[in-house]
């Protein structure tokens, strides 16, 4: 990287060097999180692509690279690894942006390496086809010991990721008594707490599936792993979104020359999303015997507790958006919609994800609605459901994003800041496209996960057809937006020479508030007391109930 | 912390509306029985074969005039196959897997379930409309998934 040169000798007794040299390694982390989430998503998109197209009867995929093993990578690579690695890269900059302080990034780069070599072995092992068992890994589906290994590994990384942010909150706190913990790292250190608590839960699913794997024991209790793996499962979907709000909250307003609504709103809603997050996992298990009626009901309510943070923060960006125009001198909705930076591919990506997210909240009400999800449960419209939450604002979101951070990583002008934008109108009309006929091709019945819905020509499955094709033809349009990313995403770093002054990166001040924010805010510590406890008493019963009637242990097989 | 007059009643609104579905599906829970099937009976996944009444599946008519109807999911298949219903009957499905988790739906009646084994997974309907209708398994279980499918034939 050119910003290390000048590595001299004399720079070791030189605060200002070994500031300017910390921010430079920092920002080689951060970068080698974007791009290697970049290249996931790049991969999974081409897969994504050939789903579609399967889907459809366009075409038939061969037996050594089939339907279900480049599903999984799809799913492995889109909701595991493009995710994950984009918001450590993307956490570790906001919060070292609002952390300044001389640092080692070896933990960083610890973190970071662990989770490449996980991702590495597990995506071998899928496309070998030693794992095509779907990036839920339902037991008694049994794949290599080695795919599940990798993604123990890439959990594992993570940890240290989210060591590394807590420990510089911490010491921030330690050395900035009665201050408060800068808003952007407050947010980081919500969603890692969070993530923590959550990551247990596949931790010890894999503790039960890798010596299972490995032959050491005879059998696996499926109903009990499944249970693991959504208490989980539904908090990844919060990590992506706080991945997002972080964007949303701290980012955007920089485009319009706006500030965060409210500094203390903030905060809670996050950690509203920290407490919130757990209790929730088995309405992703509404269909399934073996756990009552009243545990899906349970969490039937606890999941409705999220309307709070999302009302919230719906309600602090609009509020965000009203008073920058106010303030240029414009007023009424549509003259503020129109005074709005829509030239800008960073307002413009996470503006239409918000505008999907509005899709994607009205889905999840039926979803998460106990009896109703009779109705969606294992269709295409889930599938629809999760393109339009986390393929459209969390992907979407990323991607705009990643158009001021790469720029500001690399010390470069943004490439084709043109095709940018058009780059982000074309996702999102690819989205709804295709999520769209994913979500009318699910009310119709037609199942999820599934390389082809003909069913011999079966009546009950012709009205699907017509849906399919649509969304192929979005598939095709996201794909070509992936593509126009990949060259802007590139060609800054390759193409574009480095500036001599270098973009300031700054988050948006916070509006000044009548009423300070409450000290209780900060204290992160007893807020995840309180995550635990509540994820304790969500799972207690169901967990009790799980382990007390006598089971039947799968031996588990290779069905591929 | 302050919260603005309008904030306080867009929150109101939102938990209001939760509040109304959460009273909706609790009352259709509670007042006609509507919950998601969630039967809690094990059986060994190994000996389906030879527990009755799934040593024979297919359909049986209790006294009261309604219907049992047994089936064994395995791959890439259900048992019995083409199963034939007297209109208007109301069948109380029985459905377990003898090796990987399957999924048991007919579109368009909202009969849907997951297939666990080790467990029974029931899940009721009243075929009101004659027709032949599609029976697919929704979980993905191996290569020859999209290949998992039966008949019920009402008539
Ligand atoms: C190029 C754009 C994309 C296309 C064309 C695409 C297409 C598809 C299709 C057709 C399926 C469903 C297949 C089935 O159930 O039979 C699918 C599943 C899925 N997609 Fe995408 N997708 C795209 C982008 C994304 C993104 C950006 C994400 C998330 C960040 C994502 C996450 C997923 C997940 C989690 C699944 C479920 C996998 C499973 O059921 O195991 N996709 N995608
Ligand atoms: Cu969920
Ligand atoms: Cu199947």
């Amino acid at each position: 990287m050119s910003t290390i040169s000048g590595t001299g000798s004399a720079g070791s007794t030189d605060p200002g060097f070994a500031m300017r040299y910390s921010v430079a390694s920092e920002n080689l982390l951060v970068l080698a999180h974007i791009y290697t989430a970049t290249a996931a998503l790049t991969v999974g998109a081409l897969f994504g692509l050939l789903q579609g197209f399967s889907r459809a009867n366009f075409l038939a995929l061969p037996a050594q690279f089939d339907y279900y093993r480049i599903l999984t990578a799809h799913g492995v690579l889109m909701a595991l690894v493009f995710t994950t690695f984009f918001i450590c890269g993307l956490m570790t900059f906001a919060t070292y942006r609002s952390i300044p302080r001389i640092r080692s990034v070896r933990l960083g780069w610890t973190g970071y390496c662990i989770m490449l070599v996980g991702t590495l072995m597990a995506a071998s092992e899928i496309l070998a086809g030693n794992a095509t068992v779907l990036y839920t890994m339902y037991a008694p589906l049994k794949a290599d010991p080695l795919f599940y290994l990798g993604a123990t590994l890439l959990v594992a990384g993570t940890w240290f990721v989210a060591a590394d942010i807590l420990r510089n909150v911490i010491s921030f706190g330690r050395n900035n008594p009665g201050k408060r913990i800068p808003l952007p790292a407050h947010a980081c250190a919500c969603t890692f707490v969070m993530w923590i608590i959550a990551t247990v839960g596949i931790v010890v699913e894999m503790l039960l599936l890798i010596p299972w794997s490995l032959g050491w024991t005879s059998g696996i209790d499926v109903s009990l792993s499944r249970m693991l793996f959504w208490y989980f499962g539904h908090p990844l979907v919060y990590f992506w979104i706080m991945g997002a709000y972080l964007i949303w909250y701290n980012v955007i307003p920089t485009t319009y020359g706006g500030k965060v609504f409210s500094d203390s709103l903030t905060r809670l809603a996050f950690l509203l999303l920290l407490v919130l997050s757990t209790p929730v996992g088995i309405h992703h298990q509404f269909l399934e015997p073996g756990v009552s009626a009243g545990w899906k009901w349970l969490h039937t309510l606890t999941t409705y507790g999220v309307v709070i943070p999302s009302f919230m923060t719906a309600f602090a960006i609009f509020a965000s958006f009203e008073i920058a125009a106010r303030r240029a001198g414009v007023r009424g909705f549509v003259a503020t919609v129109r005074w709005l930076p829509w030239t800008d591919p960073v307002f413009t990506g996470s503006a239409l994800g918000m505008l999907l997210f509005i899709f994607g909240g009205f889905g999840g009400i039926v979803n998460s609605s106990y009896s109703m999800d009779v109705l969606v449960h294992n269709t295409m419209w889930i599938v629809g459901h999760f393109h339009v939450t986390v393929g459209g604002p969390v992907a979407l979101s990323f991607i705009g994003a990643a158009y001021k951070l790469v720029p500001a990583l690399t010390g470069r002008k943004l490439y084709a800041p043109k095709l940018a934008l058009a780059q982000t109108w074309m996702w999102f009309i690819g989205m709804l496209l295709m999520s769209t006929s994913m979500h009318i091709a699910g009310l119709l019945g037609s199942p999820r996960r599934t390389s082809d819905v003909t069913y011999f020509g079966a009546a009950g499955a012709q009205s699907w057809h017509g849906e399919m094709v649509f969304a192929a033809i979005g598939g095709t349009l996201l794909f070509i937006s992936v593509l126009m990313f990949v060259v802007v995403a590139v060609g800054t770093r390759l193409l574009n020479e480095p500036e001599t002054q270098r973009e300031a990166f700054a988050f948006a001040p916070a509006e000044e508030e009548s009423m300070p924010t409450a000290p209780a805010f900060d204290w992160l510590g007893r807020w995840a007391t309180v995550a635990v406890v509540l994820a304790v008493l969500a799972y207690m019963g169901p967990l009790h109930d799980q382990l007390s009637v006598r089971h039947f242990l799968a031996p588990g097989m290779r069905t591929w | 912390m302050h919260i603005h007059r309008s904030e306080r009643i867009w929150l109101t609104f939102g938990l209001a509306m939760m509040a109304v579905f959460l009273a909706t599906i609790t009352t259709a829970a509670v007042v006609d029985g509507i919950v998601p099937p969630s039967n809690v009976q094990t059986i060994d996944p190994a000996k389906v074969s030879q527990t009755p009444p799934f040593d024979h599946p297919g359909l049986h008519k209790l006294a009261n005039g309604s219907y049992e109807a047994y089936y064994v999911a395995h791959i890439f298949s259900f048992e019995p196959h083409h199963l034939s219903v007297p209109l208007g009957a109301h069948v109380t499905f029985y459905v377990t897997s003898t090796d990987v988790e399957h999924g048991f739906s007919v579109p368009e009646t909202g009969i849907n379930t997951m297939v666990t084994p080790g467990w029974v997974s029931t899940v009721s309907h009243t075929f009101t409309k004659p027709g032949k209708y599609l029976l697919v398994c929704n979980e993905y279980c191996g290569a020859g998934h999209q290949l998992m499918a039966d008949a019920i034939e009402v008539r």
